[in-house]
């Protein structure tokens, strides 16, 4: 049983790592790769910048983190055993500056004392001046990897599926176990994170294992399972659902057919856990220096990938499984210095080796780059060795992560000083090493706990815990918190229990008695554009297109998004900018005639015995006393009392009503109706049918908009709030007058397949009295000027009917949702914010901004929309100011101090262009 | 991410559902002041068994009462609501 021969080959391929070019074996992991290439020195730790090597083999190496890739695909924090070398791999060191061996940051390991546990916290106290200062630096100093500034050019793909058995880990377990439920006609997948299959039995290979493993994989997908390696299980959630991360391309590589990595929704029947357990680091002074290694990961190195990571080497461990890469590591030609074994008595393993019994280490020395002696207590009396590697285990933890995320819980196996997943509560069970650990030797830590670190990834040592205990921190929830143990990108997998053990010491209780931290997904760190998928970049939220949007585009308007859709927000001329040709937009409105798309706006048709009933309901008005071919304005409230939407209610027919309401609002005000009519009132005779994208909308306003209207239909048109069915191009269309800009104004609603001939018609019909077509910020402009609620701007959550002077239109009988909310007293209380119109004495109104009495005071309102008096010019605005309603005539002043803007402002009443409503009328 | 048994679907992801609110937090319109604001601010919050109403949004868009346990998330009983319950 040797391990493989490490010959070079013609298939070697190239990689760099902080600019030097190596070469690498095909399978090699980037951390196998460096230690081939003799590269101890990988990086600097997190807050003391000290020298850091490999010393794990698998995902939960907390020091090898390096930055692989380049432009958009650079992946920060990538462990170095976690990522497979292809040809053109391009590794950096993180955390360094100038340069890994030559690192400024390292004074901050001077500095050490000062960056204990919780010193961050510390900073908070003294003034803020200092924090500030502080601040700066420790920005500045702490960290791992940057996060690439450039856009990810790879996409991420999600597919859900469905099997009767998830099997996790492709170890001895998991193999047997999936070819058991695929053998038994059950779906199964199996999953593994390696790229290869056997987990342990690669580290340990049995006779003929990789015929065995073979042949498992081939039984396993002629019954039809599917075997996904390089495939992560990172999240258990509720129900069986389980989320699995495929890397279809390694970090920083460019992946075959556009697509890096998927995402899998799997939802099991049954969940089998062959996850297996880490071994554990000891605690003791310099166990982070490059040459310190975890026993099983030198084994690894050495049978998986031929790479003797050290020639004279140092054992420590308290169980018998090191005792396995004692042999491995002789096999390869390396010398065993020293076991130093916590056991008091020989266990058995140890002929012809140097077993030192009752021994612990003590610390290390070397340089940079290397280690280069090892101290040690044996009996009590300190000795040391010169050696260049040494391998400790301190033990297996199972990795019950997932287990605990299906809400599981573990129980304390003494022989094995671990916990072990006990009561499932979903389908979920563990099998193999995670379920039973192998047995160790319970020792607790002998050596000084100054620079014995447990989170290497966060820089955390005994001292810190010890600190910690000092300061007052009891439960481990506060410990982790306080000293961010287990907080950085490996979750503590090789940490926590280190800690653990220590706290319950501290407190003189059993290690389960101390508690344990909560297990959250994901089980190792999961790419954001993942969680996006298909849905990155521009696909995030879906585009509708307006019936009339070709028409529109011709014309080369000013998009603006409202709602899901993208509406003109102006039709600009050569040479205009937006205010120009919103302005001109709005004069011609004001003083001919102007053409809009309104499209978007909710629209429902309410019909049977009990619309009235329903309507009555969702709005705050009446509606039962409207006449055939009558509309009216209304609102509708949230239970609270508080305005959440507005519209308009329209009888179309003797038992049939259309209801519009605010465009981004629209799926709301959908939900709420099917709410109202489905679980409220199920037995009431009516229907709801959402017609917003059904009908395309066409508003005609101005003072010519009737003659305009009156031309295109060939009949006297509705008078103001009534409605009339007609034809315009032969297409059957809805004619509404209503009034949104202020002017006699009519929409038009036509089913939107017919739309564009409709719109013609009407577009030569206002051109012909001089108008022209006006967006979105025309309409704004019109609608400020008259006084007219938008909802997100006045209508914003927190007014009630009577904060915007609704209050006279309010249903009397009540019985409309909201009206209980309503009779809350605070809602009547002086003080209330309500709606005012202003008008600049001196500068320009800036949108937003805050209303206060004089310098210096707190604000009494705040500006919820600005615009210009469309014909007389003039700044003028909407706002919501405390009692405001009392307030007309006092001057205030408008301030954003974020955009550096300010105007003197009188308050008076929210209508500045024809309050009577004179102009609606013929 | 829970699996819900929708009564007119059958069983779907609850990403296809919208949770609304409890059963016992839905006041009549006709309440009292003190009454509504007692039904929509004061609730049960049971650590156990509630009634909660959910709407397959993303699928068949009815509404139904799931009685889910809010520790362990086990669903005990999905209720269709609606029009189409109706004797």
């Amino acid at each position: 049983m040797t391990g493989p021969s490490r010959p070079s080959s013609a298939t070697d391929i190239n990689f760099t790592f902080d600019g030097k070019r190596y070469s690498a074996r095909r399978g090699d992991t980037l951390a196998a790769a460096l230690l081939a290439n003799g590269i101890g020195l990988v990086g600097r730790s997190f807050k003391y910048h000290r020298p850091r090597g490999i010393m794990t083999a698998g995902v939960e190496e907390p020091s090898a983190l390096v930055t692989v890739g380049e432009g958009g695909r650079t992946e920060p924090n990538t462990r170095a055993t976690d990522v497979f070398v292809y040809d053109g791999l391009v590794a950096n060191s993180q955390n360094r500056w100038p340069s890994l061996s030559l690192d400024f940051g390292a004074i901050f390991g001077l500095a050490a004392p000062l960056f204990s546990a919780g010193f961050y916290y510390k900073t908070f106290f003294g003034s803020a001046k200092r924090w500030m200062f502080y601040e700066h630096f420790i920005r500045k100093a702490a960290g791992l990897g940057n996060a690439p500034t450039e856009s990810d050019p790879d996409r991420f793909s999600q597919r859900a599926a469905f099997c009767d058995v998830l099997v996790v880990g492709a170890g001895p377990s998991g193999l047997a176990a999936a070819v058991d439920a695929a053998e038994a006609g059950q779906r199964v997948i199996l999953v593994e994170q390696d790229e290869i299959l056997g987990a342990s039995l690669i580290r340990d290979p049995q006779e003929l294992y990789s015929v065995w493993v073979q042949n498992c994989a081939e039984r396993i997908r002629a019954a039809g399972g599917r075997i996904l390696t390089r495939t992560t299980a990172s999240g258990y959630w509720e129900h069986d659902l389980v989320t699995l991360t495929q890397r279809l391309a390694e970090p920083g590589q460019v992946p075959h057919n556009g697509v890096a990595q998927r995402l899998w929704h799997v939802r099991a029947g049954q969940v089998l856990l062959a996850t297996g357990s880490i071994e554990r680091p000891v605690a003791f002074p310099n166990n982070d220096r490059p040459g310190v290694m975890l026993s099983q990961a030198v084994r690894t190195y050495v049978r998986r990938y031929g790479v003797c990571p050290g020639q004279r080497v140092v054992i420590a461990t308290n169980n018998d499984d090191a005792y396995l890469t004692a042999h491995a590591l002789q096999e390869a030609g390396a010398q065993i210095v020293a076991i130093l074994e916590a056991r008091p008595a020989p266990a058995g393993q140890g002929q012809n080796l140097p077993v030192f019994n009752n021994a612990h280490p003590l610390s290390t020395k070397g340089a940079r780059h290397c280690l280069k002696n090892v101290s040690g207590s044996v009996d009590g009396v300190t000795k040391s060795w010169d050696a260049d590697l040494l391998a400790v285990s301190g033990g297996f933890t199972p990795v019950v992560h997932l287990h605990c995320q299906a809400g599981g819980t573990l129980e304390w196996n003494d022989a094995a000083q671990a916990f072990v997943p006990a009561q499932s509560r979903q389908n979920v069970k563990t099998i193999g090493g995670a379920a039973a650990p192998a047995p160790v030797f319970n020792a607790t830590p002998v050596a000084p706990a100054k620079k014995s670190f447990v989170d290497f990834q966060n820089d955390v040592t005994l001292a810190d815990v010890d600190l910690a205990w000092a300061e007052g921190y009891r439960s481990v929830e506060h410990l982790k918190r306080y000293t961010t143990l287990g907080m950085a990108t490996d979750q503590g997998k090789t940490s926590n229990m280190g800690a653990l053990a220590r706290l319950a010491e501290k407190q003189g209780v059993a290690i389960p008695e101390a508690g344990l931290t909560t297990f959250r997904p994901p089980y190792t760190p999961v790419t954001m554009g993942l969680f996006a998928g298909a849905g990155a970049k521009d696909a995030g939220a879906h585009k509708r297109r307006l019936a009339l949007y070709d028409v529109h585009a011709a014309k080369n308007p000013i998009w603006q998004p409202l709602g899901y859709w993208f509406r003109p927000r102006a039709y600009p001329m050569a040479g205009e900018t937006l205010a120009d040709a919103a302005m001109r937009e709005a004069r011609s409105v004001r003083t001919s005639a102007g053409l809009t798309d309104v499209s978007t706006l909710a629209k429902f048709e309410v019909s049977g015995p009990d619309a009235v009933a329903l309507l009555e309901t969702i709005c705050a008005t009446t509606v039962g006393k409207l006449a055939v071919g009558r509309g009216r304005y209304t609102f509708m409230l949230r239970e609270d009392g508080f305005v959440f939407d507005d519209g308009t209610v329209w009888r179309i027919d003797e038992n049939r009503y259309l209801l519009t309401s605010s465009t981004g609002g629209a799926d709301r005000m959908a939900t709420h109706l099917s709410y109202v009519r489905n679980y409220l009132h199920p037995s009431w005779h009516v229907s709801v049918v959402n017609v917003q994208e059904h009908y395309a909308g066409i508003a005609i306003a101005g003072p010519k908009a009737k003659s305009a209207v009156a031309k295109l239909i060939g009949e006297e048109p509705p008078r103001h709030m009534s409605t009339i069915s007609a034809k315009i191009a032969g297409v059957s269309v809805l004619v509404l007058a209503a009034s949104y800009s202020g002017e006699r104004a009519f929409e038009i609603y036509v089913d939107a397949r017919n739309a564009e001939p409709v719109w013609t018609h009407c577009e030569t019909a206002v051109i012909a009295e001089g108008g022209c077509l006006y967006g979105l910020e025309a309409m704004e402009f019109l609608r400020i000027e008259k006084g007219h609620l938008v909802v997100g701007g006045e209508i914003d959550g927190r007014t009630t009917p009577q904060d915007l002077a609704l209050d006279k239109m309010l249903n009397k009988a009540g019985g409309f949702i909201g009206a209980s909310g309503l009779g809350r007293s605070a809602l009547s209380e002086p003080g209330r914010r309500q709606l005012v119109g202003l008008e600049a004495i001196e500068g320009s109104i800036p949108e937003g901004s805050m209303l206060v009495t004089a310098d210096g005071k707190s604000p009494e309102g705040h500006v919820t929309a600005s615009a210009f008096r469309i014909m007389e010019g003039g700044s003028i605005a909407l706002a919501h100011l405390a009692d405001g309603f009392d307030r007309h005539g006092e001057e205030l002043i408008a301030t954003s101090p974020t955009r550096g803007q300010r105007a003197r402002v009188r308050v008076i009443a929210p209508h500045f262009y024809d309050s009577a409503g004179e102009r609606y009328r013929d | 991410m829970m699996l819900i048994h929708c009564p007119h679907c059958g069983p779907r992801a609850q990403s296809e559902f919208v949770y609304e609110r409890t059963v016992d937090s839905v006041a009549p319109t006709d309440a009292t002041t003190d009454q509504a604001m007692q039904t929509l601010f004061t609730r049960n919050n049971p650590r156990g068994v509630d009634d909660e109403i959910w709407r397959h949004s993303f699928g068949c868009r009815a509404w139904m009462v799931i009685t889910r346990h809010r520790v362990t998330n086990e669903i005990s009983h999905v209720r269709a609501v609606g029009p189409e319950t109706l004797p």
